[in-house]
Order: structure tokens, then C-alpha cells, then sequence
């Protein structure tokens, strides 16, 4: 396996990241009218499916009702929280001024808060994409999803965990703030979490106030029905979303790094590092919008504050910039990419790590050994 | 038993914002119409109407929200251009007891511009709540003079508007200045006005053709010839800049004005020193001694903003540490956690924001 800094000589490096530098700038110059109607139409949308569902959850009795009030509703907090809240809180839309599109006050159907997640994820994640015990993207601190990171026993039960924390999915998006992880090895106080925590609950109780209590409330006697509607559509969001991310980042191929081999990176070598670390899901138009275009993992994590509809477009153009310097472009159809996830979590649940390292620090320390 | 209903009306909304949490209900309500919103100020264009060929007359008639106003305060107007939101600040100059409020909005720069071409009848704006200091003491003076080059005369009118409609019983002399007649805004409904109220008189001096009730730029006898008295009244004036100092040098201390032209600022970038931090973004740079809100947008922030001279105040942030000059006044304050505005506000040595 090549390492991070050995990929590309130090001029191709910066010629790489120059031509990526211009593709962000033409899209950018290109932001306009055709962006804002865009995203207001999709936001127009999920409204309708979250108002037609909740709707059609007072017709709950009736099962094919309560089916497509399921359905709506599910499609709505997938919308949600993947091509409008993700992105939005990316600061896609900053640039119209719009204070219901600005990435500092805009808040998702997710019990995750909006402020912590902007820090963990926007912050941390696609700063440190992939670079080991710095990215807490990894694993999310419960999972071994690189064999870099040392085995324990624990890990045994990989698969159940990545099973329970697909169910969970937003729970473990919230608690992923918490840095439990660290908490438990003492790196991290209780106390330093204070904060945390008060967002976590405030949010987490308006939600579950929303979802299970005062919805269900409403429908009078179909409360059990209601209940179990906005259950269901919590849980599909929770699972198309763990599948998209897990996609996005965990497929065989998606390699991560260590913190040496990254240390004083220039704009071309972090451009490398994302384009390294990601991987792209093939489908149609409505599968990359549903999955927020996330399934462009690449493009987004080349260029995370560009609104993801233009992420297709420019496909093709990052796809061929990466022929031309001879990198790996990772994409494949959804069922493919969960499969190779699917190995992979069952794979490192047991201490050999076969095949070869990932990363070139431990490429090196098997040298040494 | 009356005094239940808002009570219940207010517990609605409350469970309706329960249920609509986490966008809450004004982004459900203006999907179905824009003018519902409860939080946001929104207008709605009823009336367009052209005076002169550079200028646009709008009548708009504010969303529940609008608190009412003050004459010879500003609104600050938004409106979509191209997908971003552009604001800039305008005074109503209708009396502030009427219904609906009106612009007159000259044509020039991009706000402006699309103001004069872009918006029709039905046409939704956003607005601000108003805002400034340039306002009629509530003890109202029995003399007044009201003073407007140009385009400045919109909250001086408003003032002429909202005396007329109290009675007032004392004296009004109101002095437009344009370049001749065909640039003076508000003729027709200036000589209705002063038709209808005896204590107003409207004055018009033409700057730059003949036959004005006074010619020339503003001059000392102007004053002394419509309204001698002007050394007892409150004067009010709005207009180009050097109408506003001229004005000001010739009557002192009584003068009230409004700045829509801020005085040039300067900026030392060649001494500037330490490093700006963005805590929420995380970013970080040298200082480079421009205001803070260039500083910010270069480090690929996009703060909100309207005027970026200091008026409007939609860039305000929150300042965690450091000193900061203030541009406009020269002042430099280091409190903690201050609010301070970024387009004029330029860190000295190391500055956080919370932005
Ligand atoms: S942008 Fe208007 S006060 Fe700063």
C-alpha cells in the first residue's frame, strides 16, 4: 500500500490540489437563483410529506393509512436530516443570507443538537477525515473499523454493535458528542460535559415530546397506533442513514491514516486525504437526493460547504482529475459498498487483521517487527 | 372571561410549536403564505408608483408582526437577488399612523436597482424592525424646520406627514432641496399637505436650474428669509452630506440629522498586528487591520450584513476577547463578551469572536 505522502510527487501534489482549487471556485462563482429554488423546493417537499404523514396517522385505523402515513413520514425525516439538515448545516447555503438556511441556526428532526453535531462532525470528522484517533468518526468510539485500531475482546461484538447502533442510528449520532469512549479511558471528565448534556437533553425531550407523547396524544384513542407510525419512520430514517454514512466511509478500499503521516498537510495533500478516504454510492437522481448526496461522499468531503446538488455535476470532473494522477476513485451500487462494510465489521470483531494494513504507520511497524 | 382567550390562543400556539419543533411553525406557515409568519417581519407590495424616471414609490403593507414605527426612523428592507439576500435600510415616509408604509427608493446600487425594477404589486419584502434616533422629541416642538436634500427627504417627510395628522398647531417650514423641479420627490402631495394644514409651509430650492423658491446650495439667508425664527425651532435635516455639515456649521446644536453617508473610514493595515480567532468556525488569521467583517468573509465565513458602514447593526457579534477600534468613533474598547459590529470594528492585536 502507498503511503499518504509517497501517492503523488510534491509539485503533482500541488498542481492536483490547484486543479481541485478551481473547480471549487468555478462551481462557487456559479451559485445562484437555480441553487436557492432548489433547495426551497425539496424543503417545500418534505413539509408536505411530514404534514400529509402526521395526517394521515389520524387515519391510522385504517392500515393502508397508517402504511402511507408511515411512508411519508419516513420519507420527510430522511429529507430531513440528509439533503436539507446535513447539508444546510454545512454551511451550503450560507452564501444567500437566508436565516432558515444558515448553517448557525438551523436545526434537524434528530435528537442530535445542531450545535454539537456542527462541532463533531463538521468540525472534527471532515477536518480529520479518517486519520486515526482523531476522526471519532471511525468506529464512532464503539466499533473496530480499521485494523489499526488495537483488538480487545470487546470487539467481539462488532457486528451486534454495528446492528444496534444501525436501530439507533440518531441516539448515536447524539451520544457521539459525549465522547464516551474517552470518558471511559479517563482522557475525559464528566464534568466537561456539562454542557453537552443540557443541549442533549433539551433537544433529545422536545423531540420524544413530539414523536411519542403529544402526536400520539392527539390521535386519542390510536395513541398505540401514532406511537408506533412515528416509531417506525424514526427507525427507517435511522437505518437508511447508517447505511449511506457506513457506505460512505467503511468500504474495503476507503483507507485512513495516522496522525504523523498528515501532520503539516498542504491544501492539495488534505484534498488527497479526503478523496482517499471516501467512497461514492452509484444511482439515480432520487437515490442521491434521498441520501442527501451523500452517496458523492467524495465530492462532498472534496468540498463540504457546496450545495450537494451540484455534486453530481461535478462527478465527472473529480472523477477524471483522479484518473489523470492515478488515484483511486471508490464507488460502487449500495448493495456492493454494505456488503464490503458488512465484511469488514465482522472481520475486525477478530484480532487477525489480515489482509495488509491500511495505514503506513502500520505498515511500518509490521516492518520493524 | 375574555381575558381566557388569548391565554388559550397563546397555549395553541405554544402546543403548535411543540408539535412543530424543530423548524417551528412560521416555516410551515409561509409555505402557504408568506405573510403568515408570526416571528419575521414580512411586507407586501400593494402599490407601485414611479414620480420621477429614477425613482420608485412602494406602498407595502407589514405582516402582523411590524411593531408600528416612528417617523424619521429606517427600516431595514431585504429582498432576494439572485439568490442571496440584500438589505439596506430605508425610512418609511408616510405618517407612522397610517396602515401601510411607504418607500421611495431612488435608483441606485444593486438594492435599489431591483427595488426600482424588479418588484411589482404582490411582491413580498422582508423587513426589520425599525430602528435610529432621528426622531421628533415627544414633546413636540412649536417650531420645526424640516430640511431634505434628495432622496434624504423620505423620514423627513414622514415627520411633515405625522405633525399634520397629530394638528400640530405650531409652525412647519419644510425646505427641499433638488437639482430643479422635475427631481423634486413629493411636490404634488408636498403643496396638498401644505393646502391642508395652515402651519406648514413647503419651500423648494433648486440647486441647479432657476425659478426655485430659493436657488443655490443651502446658505445661511435661506434660513433667514423662510423661516426667521429658525434660531428657536428644532431642525431636522436629511440629505447629502454637505447639506447635513453646511446646515450643522450655520445652526450648531439644534440641528438633528441622519447619517445614511458615513464619514470615509481609514485603516492602518500596514501596523496591524495579532491574530483573529472565529471560535464557532474554528478559523483563524492575521490580523490584517481591515474591518472585521472583511477579515471574516476572507477567511471564508459569511457573517450576515446589510450596510457594512455601521448603520443597520445585522452584523453584529459577539466579541469573547480582545480590543477592537471602533472605526466610526475612534474608540477602542476592550471589554469582555461584547457585542460590537463587524464591519466596523477593526481588532487591535489579538481578537475571539464568536462567529
Ligand atoms: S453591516 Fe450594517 S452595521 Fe455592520
Amino acid at each position: 500500500m502507498t503511503g499518504l505522502q509517497d501517492r503523488l510527487t510534491p509539485e503533482q501534489v500541488e498542481e492536483f490540489g490547484r486543479e481541485l482549487d478551481e473547480l471549487r471556485q468555478r462551481t462557487v462563482d456559479d451559485l445562484g437563483q437555480e441553487d436557492v429554488d432548489y433547495i426551497h423546493n425539496v424543503i417545500k417537499t418534505q413539509r408536505g410529506l411530514e404534514v400529509a404523514g402526521r395526517a394521515l396517522l389520524f387515519a391510522g385505523f385504517f392500515p393502508p393509512a397508517w402504511l402511507a402515513g408511515v411512508g411519508a413520514l419516513s420519507l420527510a425525516k430522511v429529507l430531513d436530516n440528509m439533503e436539507i439538515g446535513h447539508n444546510v448545516m454545512h454551511g451550503q447555503y450560507d452564501w444567500t443570507r437566508d436565516p432558515a438556511l444558515s448553517s448557525q441556526r438551523f436545526e434537524w428532526d434528530n435528537v442530535a443538537p445542531a450545535e454539537n453535531w456542527r462541532h463533531s462532525h463538521n468540525y472534527i470528522h471532515h477536518t480529520y477525515t479518517n486519520i486515526l484517533d482523531k476522526d471519532r468518526d471511525i468506529g464512532y468510539g464503539v466499533l473496530r473499523m480499521d485494523p489499526a485500531q488495537k483488538w480487545h475482546p470487546y470487539y467481539l461484538g462488532n457486528p451486534a454493535y454495528a446492528a444496534l447502533l444501525a436501530v439507533f442510528f440518531q441516539w448515536g449520532v447524539m451520544l457521539h458528542d459525549l465522547e464516551f469512549d474517552r470518558i471511559v479511558k479517563g482522557e475525559r471528565k464528566w464534568s466537561d460535559t456539562t454542557e453537552v448534556v443540557r443541549k442533549m437533553v433539551k433537544k433529545a425531550s422536545r423531540q420524544v415530546g413530539k414523536d411519542y407523547v403529544l402526536f400520539p396524544l392527539l390521535t386519542g384513542p390510536l395513541a398505540p397506533l401514532t406511537f408506533a407510525g412515528n416509531a417506525t419512520a424514526n427507525l427507517v430514517r435511522n437505518l437508511w442513514s447508517f447505511s449511506i454514512i457506513f457506505c460512505g466511509h467503511f468500504p474495503a478500499e476507503v483507507e485512513s491514516f495516522t496522525e504523523e503521516e498528515t501532520e503539516n498537510e498542504s491544501r492539495g495533500q488534505w484534498y488527497l486525504r479526503q478523496i482517499l478516504g471516501s467512497a461514492n454510492i452509484t444511482g439515480g437522481p432520487l437515490f442521491h437526493i434521498m441520501s442527501g448526496n451523500l452517496s458523492h461522499q467524495i465530492e462532498h468531503h472534496l468540498f463540504p460547504d457546496i450545495p450537494a446538488r451540484r455534486y453530481p455535476q461535478i462527478a465527472g470532473e473529480v472523477r477524471a482529475i483522479c484518473e489523470k494522477y492515478g488515484l483511486p476513485y471508490h464507488t460502487g451500487p449500495l448493495h456492493k459498498q454494505l456488503w464490503s462494510v458488512a465484511k469488514k465489521l465482522v472481520k475486525l470483531a477478530l484480532p487477525r487483521t489480515s489482509p495488509a494494513p491500511t495505514t503506513v504507520g502500520a505498515d511500518r511497524q509490521l516492518r520493524a517487527a | 372571561m375574555t381575558a381566557l382567550i388569548p391565554r388559550r390562543v397563546r397555549s395553541l400556539a405554544s402546543l403548535a410549536e411543540a408539535l412543530l419543533t424543530p423548524h417551528g411553525m412560521d416555516r410551515y406557515l409561509e409555505l402557504v403564505d408568506p405573510m403568515l409568519v408570526r416571528r419575521e417581519i414580512r411586507g407586501l407590495v400593494t402599490a407601485v408608483r414611479k414620480q420621477t424616471p429614477d425613482s420608485v414609490t412602494l406602498t407595502v403593507k407589514p405582516s402582523r408582526a411590524w411593531p408600528g414605527f416612528t417617523a424619521g426612523q429606517y427600516v431595514r428592507l431585504q429582498v432576494e437577488i439572485d439568490g442571496v439576500r440584500r438589505t439596506r435600510c430605508y425610512s418609511p415616509c408616510g405618517s407612522q399612523y397610517d396602515g401601510e408604509l411607504e418607500f421611495t427608493v431612488k435608483e441606485q446600487g444593486l438594492v435599489s436597482g431591483h427595488l426600482n425594477r424588479a418588484i411589482g404589486v404582490g411582491s413580498v419584502l422582508n423587513l426589520s424592525t425599525p430602528d435610529g434616533g432621528f426622531t421628533l422629541p415627544a414633546a413636540r416642538p412649536g417650531r420645526v424646520l424640516l430640511i431634505a436634500g434628495g432622496s434624504g427627504i423620505t423620514p423627513v417627510l414622514a415627520m411633515a406627514r405625522t405633525l399634520v395628522t397629530e394638528g400640530h398647531t405650531g409652525e412647519i417650514v419644510f425646505v427641499q432641496y433638488s437639482n430643479g423641479p422635475a427631481d423634486a420627490l413629493y411636490r404634488t402631495e408636498l403643496a396638498e399637505l401644505a393646502a391642508r394644514h395652515p402651519g406648514l409651509r413647503v419651500v423648494h430650492a433648486y440647486t441647479h436650474s432657476k425659478g426655485g423658491d430659493l436657488n443655490g446650495f443651502f446658505a445661511p439667508e435661506h434660513l433667514a428669509r423662510v423661516a426667521p425664527w429658525f434660531r428657536d425651532a428644532e431642525a431636522f435635516v436629511c440629505g447629502p452630506k454637505p447639506l447635513m455639515d453646511a446646515v450643522r456649521d450655520h445652526l450648531g446644536e439644534r440641528v438633528h440629522t441622519e447619517e445614511f453617508t458615513p464619514p470615509a473610514l481609514t485603516f492602518d493595515t500596514a501596523n496591524a498586528e495579532g491574530q483573529v480567532r472565529f471560535k464557532r468556525s474554528g478559523r483563524e488569521c492575521a490580523n490584517s487591520g481591515k474591518p472585521l467583517l472583511e477579515q471574516a468573509e476572507e477567511a471564508g465565513l459569511s457573517p450576515e450584513h446589510g450596510c457594512r458602514m455601521g448603520i443597520c447593526f445585522s452584523c453584529t457579534q459577539l466579541k469573547t476577547a480582545g480590543r477592537v477600534r471602533n472605526a466610526k468613533t475612534g474608540e477602542i474598547s476592550g471589554e469582555e463578551d461584547e457585542e460590537i459590529q463587524l464591519c466596523i470594528s477593526v481588532p487591535v492585536g489579538d481578537v475571539e469572536i464568536d462567529a
